[in-house]
C-alpha cells in the first residue's frame, strides 16, 4: 500500500501509471429482482386481531356481526326444522312450545328468554345507530364511544326488561 | 457514539485493542443508567428477512426513561444507537409530518413521533408493525399495494376546460374550506392498516385513507371529473366494504376523520 502511494506521482510523471482498484466486493451475479421475489414469498404477516387494543368501534361492530348472523341462523334453522317436522314426527307447535317453556324452572326461564333477548335488543339498537351513521351523523369520535356505550347499555337494560316479563 | 467511530477508523488496524468494551455489545439493557433511574420495559417485534425460516419474535430492551426523550420515536433511536443496531424501523421528520414512523404502538396504530412513553414503568410497551401488513424487516411494512390502491384514484386535479382569464384555477373561500380536513392526511396508513375490514379484503378494498382522498378529489370544485370518479368507486368492493367500523377515525394520528369522509362518499354515491 504505502510502496504504491509513493510510487504513483513518479509514475504519473513518467506516463507509467496503471490505476489498480482493490475489489472490495464481490460482483452479485443474481437477478436483484429475484432476490425481491424470493423475499416477498417468505414475509410474514403483521399480527392483527390478536395485538389491537380492544375498543367499542371494533368489539361493538364484531358483536354486531356474529349477533346477527346467531339471530337470522338460528331464524333459518328455526323456520327450517318447522318445515320439516311433519315428516320427521316433531311436535313443534306453539301450544306444545308454550307447554314445555312453562314446565320449566322460573330460572332457567330467565336465562332462556336473556339469552334471545340480548342479541336481539343490541343488533337492533346498533342498527339505528348505523343509520344515523348513514346520514352522516354522529360520527365523531367523542360520539362514536358515546352511542357506543349507550347501545350497550340499551340494549343490557331492555334484554332485562324483556327476560322479566 | 459517532466520536468512537471516527477514532476507531484511525485506528483501523489496531481497532480490536482500543475498542472499549460497551461499544458494540448487543446487550439488550441501559449500558450505563442514571442515579434512581426510571426503567421501563419495551417489547419490539422482529423478523429478519435474511433468516426467513426463523419465527417473528418479540425482542425485549429495557431504557432508562431519565435518559431517554419523551416520545416512543426516541426510546427506539435509543435503543437502535445504543443497546442493538440491528433494529430496524422507519423515520424522518420527527413532528408528525411524514408519516414514516408509523407503527402499532401498545395495540393502537400512531406515529411513533408523536406517540408519548407512558410514564408507567411498571407495565411494559408493545410495538408491532402495522396490522396485517407483509413485514419487509422488524418494523418495516411493505406498503406498494397501498401506494398502488392510491395512484388508482387519480389524485390530482382533473379538469379539460381552462379558466377565462387564462390564470390559475380559483375557488371561494366556502369551496376551500370543504377540503379542510383532508388536505392535512399524510397517507402513513395507520387509518387503513388499522381497519378489520382492510385486514380482510386489502386486495380489492380501498381502505379508509384512499377513500378520504377520493373524497378530498370529489369534494374540490375546480375538479371536472367527479361522475367519473363516482363511477370508479360505485361496485361492490372499492367502498362498500366499509362497515362503519371506525377504527379509522378512532386511530388517526393527525385527528381526521376517515369514517366521515366514507360515510359523505356512499351518500355521494347514493344520489
Amino acid at each position: 500500500m504505502r510502496s504504491t502511494m509513493m510510487r504513483s506521482p513518479i509514475a504519473v510523471g513518467l506516463g507509467q501509471n496503471i490505476q489498480k482498484r482493490q475489489v472490495t466486493s464481490s460482483p452479485n451475479t443474481e437477478d436483484p429482482n429475484q432476490i425481491l421475489v424470493q423475499q416477498r414469498l417468505r414475509r410474514p404477516v403483521a399480527p392483527h386481531l390478536s395485538i389491537y387494543k380492544p375498543q367499542i368501534t371494533w368489539i361493538g361492530s364484531s358483536l354486531h356481526r356474529i349477533t346477527g348472523c346467531a339471530l337470522s341462523g338460528s331464524l333459518y334453522l328455526w323456520a327450517t326444522a318447522y318445515l320439516a317436522s311433519p315428516a320427521f314426527g316433531w311436535h313443534l307447535e306453539s301450544a306444545t312450545m308454550v307447554a314445555s317453556f312453562g314446565a320449566l324452572p322460573v330460572a332457567a326461564k330467565v336465562l332462556l328468554k336473556s339469552t334471545l333477548a340480548l342479541p336481539f335488543t343490541y343488533h337492533s339498537i346498533n342498527g339505528i345507530r348505523h343509520l344515523v351513521w348513514d346520514t352522516g351523523r354522529a360520527l365523531t369520535n367523542p360520539a362514536i364511544i358515546k352511542t357506543g356505550w349507550a347501545v350497550v347499555g340499551l340494549s343490557v337494560a331492555s334484554a332485562v326488561g324483556l327476560a322479566l316479563i | 457514539m459517532a466520536s468512537l467511530r471516527t477514532t476507531s477508523r484511525l485506528f483501523a488496524a489496531s481497532r480490536p485493542m482500543f475498542r472499549p468494551a460497551f461499544a458494540r455489545t448487543y446487550a439488550t439493557v441501559e449500558p450505563t443508567p442514571s442515579e434512581n433511574p426510571k426503567m421501563k420495559t419495551f417489547k419490539v417485534y422482529r423478523w429478519n428477512p435474511d433468516q426467513p425460516s426463523e419465527k417473528p419474535q418479540m425482542a425485549s430492551y429495557d431504557l432508562d426513561l431519565n435518559k431517554t426523550g419523551p416520545m416512543m420515536l426516541d426510546a427506539l433511536i435509543r435503543i437502535k444507537n445504543e443497546l442493538d443496531p440491528t433494529l430496524t424501523f422507519r423515520r424522518s421528520c420527527r413532528e408528525g409530518i411524514c408519516g414514516s414512523c408509523a407503527m402499532n404502538i401498545d395495540g393502537v396504530n400512531t406515529l411513533a413521533c408523536l406517540c408519548r412513553i407512558p410514564t408507567d414503568t411498571k407495565s411494559e410497551s408493545r410495538i408491532y408493525p402495522l396490522p396485517h401488513t407483509y413485514v419487509v424487516k422488524d418494523l418495516v411494512p411493505d406498503l406498494t399495494h397501498f401506494y398502488k390502491q392510491y395512484k388508482s384514484i387519480k389524485p390530482y386535479l382533473q379538469r379539460d376546460t381552462p379558466t377565462e382569464d387564462g390564470l390559475e384555477f380559483r375557488q371561494s373561500p366556502e369551496d376551500r374550506k370543504k377540503l379542510d380536513g383532508l388536505y392535512e392526511c399524510i397517507l402513513c396508513a395507520c387509518c387503513s392498516t388499522s381497519c378489520p375490514s382492510y385486514w380482510w379484503n386489502s386486495e380489492e378494498y380501498l381502505g379508509p385513507a384512499i377513500l378520504l382522498q377520493s373524497f378530498r378529489w370529489l369534494a374540490d370544485s375546480r375538479d371536472e371529473k367527479t361522475l367519473e370518479r363516482k363511477a370508479a368507486l360505485d361496485n361492490s368492493m372499492s367502498v362498500y366494504r366499509c362497515h362503519t367500523i371506525l377504527n379509522c377515525t378512532r386511530t388517526c394520528p393527525k385527528g381526521l376523520n376517515p369514517g366521515r369522509a366514507i360515510a359523505e362518499v356512499k351518500k355521494m354515491l347514493a344520489v
